[in-house]
């Protein structure tokens, strides 16, 4: 039980790690690759509170076509933001 | 136009887009057993295509499999969810017809506490193939849709 909320709220605070990141970063290709692993970690989190059919549609659409369509989007605007 | 991504991607994707779609196949073939279903492996498959759509670009596509196809594909869909809908309205909407009929996923399921029976669930799964079929081509469609616009434009 003990073990269980410690590795709920490492990947809470690692959600909320990611998310800032994908703010933080001025490059946009890495904010899309945080904003996918956030996305990664809130999967995860679902499968420990027992939704693994959530965690599953989480994990096709949140990381894997978001990420893909972003990454389309990106190339026709510039890779870097405006300081 | 070389809209490749680098080798790192490439080499990565042909060794995981196989796998991913054998595991979409699996979540849809099992949906009435366990977690997931015709949505949750619709995605999954679609993922993989939109893998190996972002890592090689268009080109390998040759105007063969353009979004009118896939479109047409994913009406095809809608229109056999609601026509396995309709198939039972002698009884009531939704209603299920083929359980317990003997047919294929027709099969009967023994009482008490088991792993769970494939052959059964009668129009569940194939319900579950509509929406599958539905949602992958409709994924695969805007993703396709969205790189030949991409190409279009960086052509003009």
């Amino acid at each position: 039980m003990i073990a269980e909320t410690i590795i709920q709220v490492v990947t809470l605070l690692l959600i909320v790690l990611g998310g800032a990141l994908a703010v933080w970063f001025k490059d946009l290709l890495s904010s899309i690759i945080a904003l996918a692993g956030a996305s990664l970690l809130v999967a995860l989190e679902f499968y420990i509170l027992q939704a693994p059919d959530v965690a599953i549609a989480e994990a096709g659409i949140g990381a894997a076509l978001t990420m893909a369509i972003y990454v389309v989007a990106l190339r026709r605007t510039r890779r870097k933001e405006k300081e | 136009m070389n809209n490749q991504m680098s080798v790192i991607v490439r080499t990565i994707t042909r060794i995981t887009y196989g796998l991913t779609i054998v595991f979409g196949f699996y979540v849809i073939m099992h949906g009435h057993l366990t977690p997931g279903g015709g949505f949750q492996g619709g995605a999954v498959v679609a993922s993989a295509f939109a893998l190996l759509l972002v890592a090689f670009g268009t080109a390998g596509l040759k105007g063969k499999l353009n979004h009118h196809l896939l479109q047409t594909l994913e009406e095809v869909g809608a229109l056999a969810f609601l026509g396995l809908a309709f198939a039972g309205i002698g009884t009531a909407f939704f209603a299920n017809l083929l359980a317990n009929s003997g047919a294929v996923f027709g099969g009967a399921v023994p009482a008490g506490p088991n792993a769970g029976v494939l052959n059964s669930g009668g129009t569940l799964p194939f319900m579950n193939w509509a929406v599958g079929l539905k949602v992958m081509t409709g994924i695969a469609s805007i993703l396709i849709a969205m790189l030949i616009g991409l190409r279009k434009e960086a052509a003009e």
